[in-house]
């Protein structure tokens, strides 16, 4: 048995079990919290901060998705505070990349773009880094460009988590930090990617994306997720 | 009683004159708009000099050049309420990508790598372009951002109206950038 915790949310009363985190049992109740390395599915890493929620009693902001709910807990997902992280935030990721909307694969789709709007993010306050960044294309299929990469690690995860295949992985720390193909080397290189492409279709920007797609046209399809989480939910419980 | 025409101009920075398109895209409803309005200074009309105490100002366009930031300071000086229309104008957007290049490699780039005829750098005349193209809030206060590339039609209307109608527009879910 699981157990029951009652708390709130947003001034309401609301319940969650000993499993759920604070983000489940918000969504749950139609309490809209802002995330972006987060997705069904995968392990939540509270990496992004988006997700940022004030807790009582708790000095720090604690992240959503790592938090898990306990008995009594009083929980604030909206504050002149955090809306002003949360705009800093998409602001930063803006500055570090290189991401021109117009003539991005996936314009009207990507998750980093709607998150500006529904943030209020109209300009980025803060200097542009420029940096310079590749595009691996040497995949047969599949292509990355690093310059619209915000380092969810979505990719990392899914390929480790239900692929398999651990592909993808970090390298460098801080400002460093990239996304890798096995030890440094070209994605088509790879001989562990077996070209499933479920990192193309979690990334949240035009970072991943299928060769041929033009501006706009890369629409993520991550139905598949949901349904693989819930096989492997039903086999790990035995009733498969 | 005739009221005092609100006095309106536009300005073309480094943009691709889109969000000039996209403002002729206003069609008939400028029409609506015209007797309230003067436009005193436009690419869209020929007057040379941007003229004093100007209520809106409308600007498509980052700043890529000396010429650009030059202008941009002039502008504002004489311009009440600032516009940044568009992209190019709030992000740099697509004149902003050779920022992680130096102007010297982008330069060469356009004038001494390909198989032209006659090739060499232009620098005489043309304004000296800047190590960085850079959104117009960074060098000016900018007092409504329309993102956008280009900012649709009607997102440039509303802007418009209401400013016309005293107000500063709440652009919240109207447009976005890339729109």
């Amino acid at each position: 048995m699981r157990r029951v915790f009652t708390l709130k949310i947003d001034d309401r009363d609301v319940s969650g079990n000993e499993e759920q985190s604070v983000l489940d049992v918000a969504r749950e109740n139609n309490i809209f919290v802002p995330t972006l390395c987060h997705v069904d599915g995968l392990t939540a890493i509270g990496a992004c901060r988006l997700c940022l929620v004030e807790v009582q009693g708790v000095a720090k902001l604690l992240p959503a998705c790592t938090t898990m709910v306990r008995e009594g807990m009083v929980i604030h997902t909206t504050s002149p505070r955090l809306a002003e992280y949360r705009k800093m935030i998409v602001e930063m990721l803006f500055t570090e990349g290189n991401h021109i909307c117009s003539v991005c694969v996936t314009n009207g789709h990507c998750e980093l773009q709607s998150l500006a709007v529904k943030l209020g993010v109209d300009h980025i306050r803060l200097p542009y880094l420029n940096p310079i960044r590749e595009v691996d294309a040497s995949h047969e299929r599949y292509a990355f460009d690093f310059n619209r990469c915000i380092l969810c690690t979505r990719c990392v995860r899914v390929c480790e988590e239900y692929e398999g295949a651990q592909t993808w992985g970090v390298m460098g720390r801080g400002i460093e930090s990239e996304i890798i193909s096995d030890l440094d080397q070209p994605w088509g290189d790879s001989k562990t990617c077996t070209s499933c492409g479920k990192c193309v279709q979690v990334c949240p920007t035009g970072a991943l994306f299928l060769k041929g797609k033009s501006v706009t046209e890369m629409v993520k399809h991550r139905e598949f997720l949901p349904y693989l989480a819930t096989m492997r939910k039903v086999g790990k419980n035995g009733h498969g | 009683m005739a009221t005092a025409k609100v006095r309106v101009a536009t300005v073309w920075l480094d943009g691709c004159s889109g969000c000039h398109m996209s403002f002729l895209d206003i069609d008939h409803r400028l029409l609506d708009i015209a007797d309230r309005i003067e436009l005193v200074y436009s690419p869209l009309v020929d007057l040379k000099v941007f003229p004093p105490e100007v209520d809106v100002t409308l600007v498509e366009g980052a700043i890529s050049s000396e010429d650009d930031l030059e202008k941009i300071k002039h502008v504002r000086a004489r311009t009440k309420i600032l516009v940044a229309l568009g992209d190019c104008s709030v992000t740099g957007n697509v004149p902003s990508m050779r920022n992680p290049f130096e102007v010297k490699d982008v330069l060469a780039r356009a004038y001494l790598d390909p198989d032209l005829t006659n090739p060499g750098v232009p620098s005489l005349v043309v304004p000296t372009l800047l190590p960085y193209v850079r959104p117009i809030h960074t060098a000016v206060k900018v007092d409504v951002f329309i993102p956008g590339c280009p900012p649709h039609a009607d997102t440039i209307f509303y802007v418009v109206a209401e400013l016309l109608e005293g107000r500063l527009p709440d652009l919240s879910a109207k447009t976005r950038f890339g729109a």
